[in-house]
């Protein structure tokens, strides 16, 4: 096997290591299923409960898709106006920053006095944890802009709109890419966090009843699911980062 | 005005401050430069890093006003950012994401009238950009990315970029600077070639002697903080020049003679 294939099937290695190890040590110590389920039997609860967990798992996935969504066109917006204009920069990013420092678990509660329990809390959380990093790396990529860069175009007489489009937008995209792998996980942690108290359908909601019903093997088989969407969705991005944004990564390339 | 009619720019008693603070202070980055360019005409500025030559730049373009004094070019004041000129620096400065060709035709795509018809004549514009890029050397680059090429002909893509809206004036920041002596020759006669052929007026800012006396009609030496320029140098050498010419004695004395000027600068 060449490095670089070895490179490639490594993680999925650690993987089959991993479920291997936790299930020897489960059995050889004969830990109880109510305390920490081995991979059999979580994989045991997951066939059994397949329908019940994929349509949580449904509800999760488009709630998050949404609050994501969200998060992108605001922090699009955020980012252009606070990465194309000093002043905005100046008096936005602080509170913006003061804003991110808080656990956005701490708004459910208050969400679910606004919206009620159900889509509204949940949405607003997946949205409220994920559109800071977009917003940030928006405005970081506008916002370093090379000042030799710029002349060329002022020197042509362009205005600051169409330095902003032909140059700083191109420019901040493998940012923005970059950010949005970062944030489609976030978004999921927002998801799960909210539905564990307020709602009563997805994953987060699955997590605590199967919990409360000590039903554990259901609980990891949620926490997998979970973890799965994650992935996926962060490989996705990963993807379409490489395949529009290659100028930036070419020293891998090379 | 009147007297001034033929030159295509013309400085008088310019002086610049970068803000109102250095101004009150009396602290300037130029003072009291005059300057009287003809048409088509190719001028050099030379002098020590941090002598002002940048500044100058940015006064000619417009993208800076100077505290006093006036500037006309093409016989009009200038009051903001020149669409009649194009600019090179140092660093190609190359747009990434976008082909050698795209980044060719980035400046068509700002400047009028060229802008209002870029899509309806975008096919005209490529093949004009192809052709701009076969006389620098760069044929069959056009769909390569800037990244793909490397630090001349990324340059040579940059000269492309400055000309292709056809200035009447191009600007050239040391734009040779990071290049290495055999492919910087080349450059020279690259642009001793374009010149030639299309005579649109250049003012090359460089600290090499050499490149100053090869290309330009006359060379100021400018002296540092504040810069001001001590000498004005006319290089009769005959035309059209060749790289040989910088191994003639007479070549070799100009060189010899701006570098006695800027060796006194740096004593005072």
């Amino acid at each position: 096997m060449s490095p670089k294939q070895l490179e490639r099937y490594a993680p999925w290695g650690l993987l089959v290591l991993t479920i291997a190890l936790w299930q020897i040590i489960c059995s050889a110590f004969s830990v109880s299923e109510f305390i920490f389920p081995s991979p059999l039997r979580i994989w045991q609860q997951m066939v059994e409960f397949r329908d019940v967990i994929a349509a949580h798992a449904w509800r999760t996935f488009w709630v998050t898709m949404a609050g994501f969504g969200i998060a992108i066109v605001v922090g699009v917006l955020l980012g252009f106006v606070i990465g194309s204009s000093r002043l905005a920069y100046a008096a936005v990013y602080p509170l913006m920053t003061g804003f991110n420092a808080l656990p956005k678990a701490a708004f459910v509660p208050i969400l679910v006095v606004w919206f009620g329990i159900g889509v509204g809390p949940a949405v607003l959380t997946a949205f409220l944890i994920s559109f800071f990093p977009i917003m940030v790396n928006i405005a970081t990529g506008l916002a370093t802009l090379e000042p030799e860069l710029e002349d060329v175009l002022r020197v042509l007489g362009a205005k600051r709109w169409d330095v902003l489009v032909k140059v700083g937008l191109p420019r901040s995209m493998p940012y923005f890419y970059g950010s949005l792998k970062v944030a489609i996980t976030l978004a999921f942690v927002g998801t799960t966090v909210s539905e564990m108290t307020a709602a009563n359908e997805g994953i987060g909601y699955l997590l605590i009843s199967a919990g409360s019903a000590m039903q554990m093997g259901l609980a990891f088989a949620g926490l997998v699911v979970v973890g799965a969407m994650a992935m996926v969705m962060y490989e996705l991005f990963s993807y379409i980062e490489k395949h529009t944004t290659a100028w930036a990564h070419r020293s891998s390339q090379n | 005005m009147t007297e001034t009619a033929d030159n295509f720019v013309d400085f008088q008693n310019v002086w610049l401050a970068y803000n109102d603070e250095l101004l009150a202070k009396d602290h300037f980055a130029v003072e009291d430069i005059n300057l009287q360019v003809k048409q088509g005409e190719f001028i050099a500025i030379v002098g020590p890093s941090g002598c002002g030559k940048s500044t100058f730049m940015k006064l000619t373009t417009g993208l800076k006003k100077p505290s006093r004094g006036e500037i006309f070019v093409d016989n009009q004041p200038v009051t903001g950012p020149l669409k009649i000129s194009g600019m090179a620096f140092q660093a190609p400065s190359l747009l990434p994401w976008r082909t050698t060709l795209d980044n060719v035709l980035l400046p068509l795509e700002i400047v009028e009238p060229f802008r209002t018809q870029f899509k309806a004549r975008k096919e005209e514009f490529e093949a004009r950009a192809i052709k701009l890029l076969q006389t620098v050397g760069l044929g069959g680059y056009e769909r390569k990315f800037p990244w793909e090429l490397s630090g001349g002909m990324q340059q040579r893509a940059s000269i492309c970029r400055a000309l292709i809206h056809e200035p009447k004036m191009l600007l050239l920041d040391e734009p040779f600077g990071a290049l290495d002596a055999f492919t910087r020759e080349e450059l020279w006669c690259t642009l001793r070639d374009l010149w030639t052929e299309q005579k649109f007026n250049v003012i090359l800012v460089t600290h090499d002697l050499r490149e100053s006396v090869f290309l330009a009609d006359t060379v100021y030496v400018m002296s540092k903080s504040p810069g001001r320029f001590v000498v004005k140098r006319h290089i009769d050498l005959p035309r059209p020049r060749d790289l040989e010419v910088t191994y003639t004695p007479a070549f070799t004395d100009i060189v010899h003679e701006l570098r006695s000027h800027i060796g006194a600068i740096r004593k005072s």
